[in-house]
């Protein structure tokens, strides 16, 4: 499942780097959206499951986990080098960007259009990360637990946080805690 | 333009603590920089006051609108501290100060955990952990998306809002538009409505 097979893969370093700055200056309001468009349904770099289960380990890191998720995949193929090119091309040129809106936001932001036009943007991005979700939805078909049980979780995990409101770390250890040892008891059991 | 809103003067222990703060808030941010904003906002804006309510509500707002990482608000918290000390020079300081203490810690840690996670890919444990916590990444994507469409929270006015999210993730989910396209329709959406 995790095993290397043959998928295309990154050519060089420059390629590492220039396909993070991409992905990075597409991601209005986040970028994880776009790196699984990306990487995963267009350059194929990682499989659906590869891109869950390395994002789950980029969301228990402390840190911002796109920036997290591109040091690991960068890693994955050039070692160091390869996750400082990642983290280079994921934040060099957006940096630049940024400050340079800021400087226009200085002069430019009290304009009712542009305000606007920021608005319109944010609500696009939002669909865009929870249409994500449900496309990552097909990663958990080949997951060694049966589906009513992967589907209760990912539920749960709805409901705790948009319904219940409880802070993400609860969430992870309660949650993270239930599939983790329903996996493990699977993985042991079964010779998967 | 730029006037800055506040003068202050930092010495260069006020640097090495800013820097010292951040690389703190590196280390406490499992579930993203974002989450630890009310931290930074105690520390700079009401202990230190080396930024104003307003530059920092507006450093979050630009960096959310901004492409790139949403981290990239700590890089214009530092840039706005540096203007406030008085010139461009101060402001990349910032910029650099508050980045690299931001994402040093963090990403050091995340390198060596997923080398290890790596290496022992077979043992049992840690795939019952990456799997095991595949259905909660799963919900905890969508909830996130769910998060920020409701930011917008006068359902009289902001319906329109909440209608584009809805067509936006629609479209994303069941076809393959490239989203550049939906962002410019958002943006033009916006302006008019």
């Amino acid at each position: 499942m995790t095993s290397d097979i043959a998928h295309p893969r990154p050519t060089s370093l420059l390629d590492l780097f220039v396909s993070f700055t991409l992905l990075a200056l597409q991601g209005f309001g986040g970028v994880l959206a776009v790196v699984q468009r990306e990487l995963v349904e267009r350059k194929k770099w990682l499989t659906p499951e590869e891109f869950v289960e390395d994002w789950a380990v980029a969301q228990i890191m402390p840190g911002p986990n796109v920036v997290n998720l591109s040091l690991m995949i960068g890693d994955r193929y050039f070692g160091l080098r390869g996750a400082m090119a990642a983290l280079a091309g994921m934040l060099c040129l957006p940096l630049l960007v940024v400050l340079a809106l800021a400087v226009l936001y200085a002069q430019y932001g009290s304009h009712p259009g542009v305000a606007g036009a920021l608005r319109g943007m944010a609500a696009v991005a939002a669909g865009m990360i929870a249409a994500t979700g449900l496309k990552l939805a097909s990663a958990l078909h080949a997951h060694p637990l049966p589906r009513w049980q992967t589907g209760l979780i990912a539920a749960l995990c709805v409901g705790f946080v948009l319904v219940l409101r409880l802070p993400l770390a609860y969430t992870l250890l309660i949650l993270g805690g239930v599939g983790y040892t329903l996996t493990y008891r699977r993985l042991k059991g079964g010779a998967t | 333009m730029n006037e800055a809103p506040l003068h202050i003067v930092l010495s260069f222990s006020d640097w090495l603590s800013l820097f010292g703060h951040y690389l703190l808030l590196s280390l406490m941010s499992i579930g993203g920089a974002i989450s630890t904003t009310t931290e930074m906002h105690r520390y700079l804006v009401v202990e230190h006051q080396w930024l104003t309510q307003e530059q920092f509500n507006n450093a979050i707002a630009i960096a959310q609108a901004a492409p790139g990482p949403n981290v990239l608000f700590v890089a214009l918290m530092g840039w706005n501290v540096g203007l406030n000390a008085g010139s461009y020079t101060l402001a990349l300081a910032g910029v650099a100060v508050t980045m690299l203490g931001i994402l040093i810690p963090s990403t050091t840690l995340t390198y060596l955990a997923a080398r290890w996670g790596h290496r022992n890919r077979e043992l049992l444990g840690v795939r019952a952990f990456k799997q095991g916590m595949a259905p909660v990444v799963v919900g905890l994507m969508f909830s996130v998306g769910v998060i920020l469409a409701s930011s917008n929270n006068h359902p009289a006015r902001d319906w329109p809002l909440w209608l584009l999210s809805g067509v936006a993730g629609l479209l994303i989910w069941r076809t393959r538009i490239h989203l550049l396209w939906l962002l410019a329709a958002g943006a033009v959406i916006g302006w008019f409505v």
